[in-house]
C-alpha cells in the first residue's frame, strides 16, 4: 500500500504524521519505506535520522550545440516552446534552467549538431533507521523544477508492505507528482480559517486525480467544528485528530518523534495505522 | 517603488498573518498574494472584486482523431508519457503533457495542434488595507511561476496607477519556481522562520536562495519562545549567511484569534505579538532607509 500525506497549507503537520506513521509501522515489524517528496524542503531526516546507504545526482538532459557543425538554421529555436534555446545573430544560446528536456531541438537539428548532456539538479539519498527504509530528494538551490526530482525519489522506492509519501504543500504540479500512483491520500489540516480554506483546495486537487482520501486534523481543539462540517459536506471522513499541545510542539522543535516519547500520540498513530490497513 | 516579499522556506510559519499586519501598518501599499496554489490573504482582508481575469498559462497538445493515421510517432517521441493509444483511440493526458510541441512538429498528418490553456484566474480587488492582486491556480495546475510573475506585474501597475510606492508580496513555501518568481528583483525579502530544527534547516536553504538571486534578506523568528535556544541558533546562522535580523515575535494565541475574526494581528490587539510585529515593521522601514545594511554572502 502506498499512502501520500499531503495538505494544501504548509506547516499543518504533514511530516509529523508521515514520520510517526512510518516509525510506528516499522516498530510493529512491518516492511516500511518513507519517501520524502517535499524535495524543496525535506525534513523527514530530522525526525527519522537515517544512516545513509547511498546518494546519487538527479540529472535532466539539456542540449549542447557543436558550433563547428551548426549552420545557424534556427530550427532548434523554433521548436523550443520554453525559450531554452535561441539562435541570435551568429550564435545559438542555451538557457539550461528553462529546458524541459523534451528533446525537440536534438530531433529537429538537420546537421545533428546538438547532443543532449546531463545536468545535475538535485540529489537523491537512500538510508535506513533499523528496518525502516528511507529515500529523500534534495533540490539544488536555485533550481526551479521539482517534479523530475520527485519522480526520481519515487523510482528509487524499494518494495515494501507500506510506502509513506511525504508530499510538498500546495495544490500545484509538485503535489500532483507526489500523490500520483498512490493508493490513498491523507490530508493533514489544522482547524484555522487558513487551514480550512486550503483543505478545500487540496481536496479538489486529490479528487481531480481520482485518488481516495481522508482527513487528519492536527492541533485539534479550538474551532474544530467548522473543519468537521466541511468534511461532512464534502463527504470525506476525518480519521484522526491530534491534540493541540505545547509539549508536542516543543518536542517537534527539538526534532523528536512524538510517538517515541509520548504514549498518547503513539496510540493515536497506531490506531490511524490500523485504520489504513483495515480499509485497503 | 519598493517591493517587499515575505517568504519562509518551511510552510505555516506565519507569512500571511505578517503580510496582513504590515498592510495595516503601512500607510499605503498594494498587496500581492503570490501563494497562488493556497492563497489565504483574502480571508483576512475581505476583498471586494474589481476585476476577474483568465490566466492563460501554458499549452497542451490536442489530437484530431479524423486526421490521425495511427502511425504512433507522437507516442514514441513524447518524453512525458503523455500520449497513449489502444487499437481504436489515441489520447493526450492533459496532466502529463508539458506543451513542448514535439508531437505536433513531427506529426506527418498535421493532426496535432497546440492549444493554449487557462490554468487559473487572477483578480484585482479593493480591500480596507489597500488594493490587492491575487489568484487561484486551477486544482492540480501548472505554471505557478508564470502566474506569480503576472501578479507582480499587475501589482506594480496598480501601484503606479494609484501613485502608491510600496508593494507587499505574500510568497509561497519552498524554494522552487513560484518562490524564485516572487523574489527576483525584490528590494527586500523578509524570511519568516520558526524555532524548530525543521525551520532551521529550511531557513538555511531559503537564505542561500536569496543570496543566489542577489536579493537582500532579513529574518524574523516567529513564536520564538517555543524554543529560545533554537531561535538564537537560527538568528546566528542567518547572520553568518549574510541576512539581517528584523526581530522576534512571541507565541500568542491572539494570532489565531485575529485570523478567526478576519482581522490582522495588529488590528486585533496592540500588545503581545502585535507589539512585536509593529517593531519588526519599524525595523524593516529602517532597512529600506539604510540600504547599505545588507551584506551579501561573499
Amino acid at each position: 500500500m502506498r499512502v501520500a500525506i499531503a495538505s494544501g497549507k504548509g506547516g499543518t503537520g504533514k511530516t509529523t504524521v508521515a514520520t510517526n506513521l512510518a516509525w510506528v509501522a516499522a516498530q510493529a515489524k512491518k516492511s516500511v519505506v518513507y519517501l520524502d517528496c517535499d524535495v524543496e524542503e525535506p525534513n523527514g531526516q530530522i525526525f527519522l535520522r537515517p544512516i545513509k546507504d547511498w546518494q546519487k545526482t538527479v540529472t535532466v538532459s539539456v542540449p549542447r550545440v557543436d558550433p563547428v557543425v551548426c549552420d545557424l538554421c534556427g530550427q532548434c529555436g523554433q521548436i523550443c516552446q520554453f525559450s531554452a534555446i535561441v539562435c541570435v545573430g551568429q550564435k545559438v544560446l542555451v538557457f539550461p534552467e528553462l529546458c524541459h528536456s523534451c528533446g525537440g531541438c536534438d530531433l529537429v537539428c538537420p546537421l545533428s549538431a546538438i547532443t543532449e548532456v546531463p545536468r545535475g539538479i538535485a540529489t537523491v539519498m537512500a538510508g535506513h533507521t533499523g528496518s525502516l527504509r528511507y529515500v529523500q530528494g534534495l533540490l539544488n538551490i536555485g533550481e526551479a523544477m521539482s517534479p523530475p526530482v520527485i519522480r526520481a525519489v519515487k523510482a528509487e522506492a524499494p518494495e515494501a508492505d507500506l510506502v509513506i509519501v511525504d508530499a510538498p504543500p500546495g495544490t500545484a504540479c509538485p503535489v500532483v507528482e507526489a500523490v500520483k500512483g498512490c493508493d490513498h491520500v491523507l490530508l493533514v489540516t489544522e482547524p484555522t480559517p487558513f487551514g480550512l480554506h486550503d483543505l478545500e483546495l487540496a481536496l479538489e486537487t486529490v479528487r481531480s486525480l481520482g485518488i481516495s482520501c481522508e482527513v487528519v486534523i492536527n492541533r485539534a481543539g479550538l474551532n474544530g467544528s467548522a473543519t468537521k462540517e466541511l468534511c461532512r459536506r464534502k463527504g470525506v471522513e476525518v480519521v484522526a485528530e491530534f491534540p493541540d499541545s505545547r509539549r508536542v510542539a516543543e518536542a517537534y522543535s527539538r526534532g523528536e518523534l512524538a510517538s517515541e516519547k509520548d504514549p498518547e500520540i503513539r496510540d493515536l498513530v497506531g490506531s490511524l495505522l490500523g485504520h489504513l490497513e483495515n480499509s485497503t | 517603488m519598493k517591493q517587499l516579499v515575505v517568504i519562509s522556506g518551511k510552510g505555516g510559519t506565519g507569512k500571511t498573518s505578517l503580510v496582513a499586519s504590515f498592510a495595516s501598518l503601512a500607510e499605503r501599499a498594494v498587496l500581492a498574494d503570490c501563494d497562488v496554489d493556497a492563497a489565504d490573504l483574502h480571508l483576512v482582508v475581505q476583498s471586494s472584486l474589481v476585476s476577474r481575469n483568465d490566466f492563460w498559462g501554458g499549452q497542451r497538445a490536442v489530437i484530431d482523431g479524423d486526421r490521425c493515421s495511427d502511425c504512433g510517432i507522437c507516442e514514441d517521441l513524447c518524453r512525458f508519457d503523455a500520449i497513449s493509444s489502444d487499437s481504436s483511440t489515441i489520447s493526450v493526458d492533459p496532466l502529463a503533457c508539458e506543451g513542448c510541441g514535439v508531437c505536433a512538429w513531427f506529426c506527418e498528418e498535421g493532426a496535432i495542434d497546440l492549444v493554449r490553456t487557462i490554468d487559473g484566474e487572477w483578480y484585482l480587488s479593493e480591500t480596507r488595507l489597500g488594493p490587492m492582486v491575487h489568484a487561484r491556480l486551477k486544482a492540480a495546475g501548472e505554471n505557478s511561476g508564470k502566474l506569480v510573475s503576472l501578479l507582480r506585474t499587475e501589482a506594480r501597475n496598480a501601484a503606479t496607477n494609484r501613485d502608491i510606492d510600496l508593494v507587499i508580496i505574500d510568497g509561497s513555501p519552498g524554494i522552487g519556481c513560484p518562490v524564485i518568481a516572487s523574489i527576483t528583483g525584490a528590494d527586500l525579502v523578509l524570511v519568516v522562520t520558526e524555532p524548530t530544527l525543521s525551520g532551521l534547516h529550511d531557513l538555511e536553504r531559503v537564505i542561500r536562495l536569496t543570496n543566489h538571486f542577489g536579493a537582500p534578506a532579513m529574518v524574523v523568528v516567529n513564536r520564538y519562545d517555543v524554543n529560545e535556544e533554537v531561535a538564537l541558533r537560527a538568528e546566528r546562522h542567518a547572520q553568518k549567511l549574510g541576512a539581517g535580523l528584523a526581530g522576534r515575535i512571541r507565541f500568542d494565541p491572539a494570532v489565531t484569534q485575529a485570523q478567526i475574526q478576519g482581522l490582522s494581528v495588529v488590528e486585533h490587539s496592540s500588545n503581545g505579538a502585535a507589539a512585536d510585529i509593529t517593531e519588526v515593521w519599524e525595523n524593516l522601514q529602517r532597512a529600506f532607509d539604510e540600504e547599505e545594511l545588507y551584506v551579501s554572502e561573499a
